[in-house]
């Protein structure tokens, strides 16, 4: 008998001296797939304005109706987006979400994308309701924040969706058959085609 | 909640408050009970690699009657709600809820006639845990935020250290003096601080 306990002790003493197996979590995080669906964020473009154009496709695409945009018309003086609307309100219920990733496809300007942090614990409802303070990514370097006039957008001259979009960036059509000048695209003579006014950015 | 509220009140606060309550954070029990894919995920958080008798939780017991803690793990049919109320009303007091994924949060994308919009229609819920399923890290995440709620746990209801009178009654509900001076004029017995006039300890 004593045989027996001497080994059943013995094998749980030389473990003591193994590796531990287990994944030690609070102190020591497990690192996620790099492509893992966490938490959501909204990007910025290097200047500081929002990718986000408010067309609610992601609300669209969303299985479990977890997305709610509200978008609102940029103008001339108050630019939150280089397109013509920016989402004003951005709300993401993450007790609703399901983190498929739907919304990411469905997102033309890849303003929204997922990060890696899955830390979402609550003990209420309310605090699951993420908006624009939480979701937005931090503003660049030196980037002032939105809202911004269009004449420092186009000052800056920067080719907003890597330059794919054939209309211009920096006003909507009413705006710039107001001012003309003001915009200062990459195609300036296509501007105020018709036909091309409404051509989706392919980025 | 349990003994406790019986012993009078300005008696036990600190030091054996504590005891109790690092004694219940470090031996909470869950139920064995899963609904649905979310069980995977919580037998995953008991088992080797993730090891949950780190935190004195690995016993899931086959009994509600013996058990603190109630993960309801997956989503809940109306067909099944009355037994997930049965079970809580069997464990015995002080008992814990957590609905962990998004179906057992809020209905998740099962907006339909068939589940339970959240189980904190059935139960009172101390903590959420969203994910489709969360992942063990995740579930770990509230479990640990739980630990930490059932530590800050009071025997009696007072005035955290550093909370302001406003916080207080928001946290506890408590409506002040004004409410026993009411209580007074309606006949009940005089209380001296408006204190008595709540519950010992609300659950």
């Amino acid at each position: 008998m004593f045989n027996a306990l001497r080994k059943g002790f013995g094998l749980t003493f030389k473990t003591m001296f193994r590796p531990a197996v287990t994944y030690e979590y609070p102190e020591k995080a497990k690192p996620v797939a790099p492509r893992y669906h966490g938490r959501h964020v909204l990007n910025r473009h290097e200047d500081g304005l929002e990718k986000c154009v408010g067309c609610e496709l992601c609300a669209w695409a969303c299985p479990a109706d977890a997305i709610y945009v509200e978008g609102s018309d940029n103008t001339p003086e108050e630019r939150f987006s280089p397109g013509e609307r920016y989402g004003k309100i951005y709300q993401i219920n993450y007790l609703r979400c399901i983190f498929c990733g739907l919304c990411i496809e469905a997102c033309p300007t890849r303003a929204l994308t997922m990060s890696n942090d899955y830390h979402l614990t609550f003990d209420n409802r309310q605090d699951y309701i993420y908006e624009k303070d939480r979701l937005l990514a931090p503003l660049p370097e030196g980037a002032k924040p939105p809202p911004h006039t269009d004449a420092e957008v186009a000052a800056r001259g920067i080719a907003y969706y890597e330059g794919k979009s054939s209309q211009t960036p920096l006003a909507s059509r009413s705006d710039a058959l107001d001012h003309g000048d003001v915009s200062t695209g990459s195609h300036p003579d296509e501007t105020h085609d018709p036909a091309l006014a409404g051509t989706e950015p392919k980025g | 909640m349990g003994l406790e509220s019986r012993l009078p009140s300005g008696l036990l606060l600190t030091s054996v408050e504590k005891f109790v309550n690092w004694s219940r954070a470090g031996s909470t029990w869950p139920v064995t009970f899963g609904l649905a894919c979310c069980a995977i995920e919580m037998m995953t958080t008991g088992a080797a690699n993730h090891d949950l008798a780190r935190f004195g939780m690995e016993v899931f017991r086959g009994s509600p009657r013996q058990s603190d803690l109630m993960i309801v793990a997956g989503r809940v049919s109306q067909k099944m709600a009355p037994v997930v109320r049965n079970l809580y009303d069997q464990m015995a007091d002080p008992k814990w809820v957590i609905a962990m994924g998004v179906c057992a949060s809020s209905g998740g994308m099962f907006n339909n006639y068939a589940i339970v919009q959240g189980v904190d229609h059935l139960v009172p819920v101390d903590m959420y845990v969203p994910g489709c399923p969360p992942r063990p890290e995740m579930l770990m995440d509230g479990i640990l935020a739980l630990h930490d709620k059932i530590k800050q746990e009071q025997l009696v209801e007072r005035p955290r250290k550093g909370e302001s009178m406003e916080d207080f009654r928001r946290r506890t509900g408590w409506a002040g003096p004004e409410v026993a001076e009411v209580a007074a004029e309606r006949g009940a017995a005089p209380v001296p601080d408006g204190r008595s006039a709540l519950p010992m300890a609300r659950r």
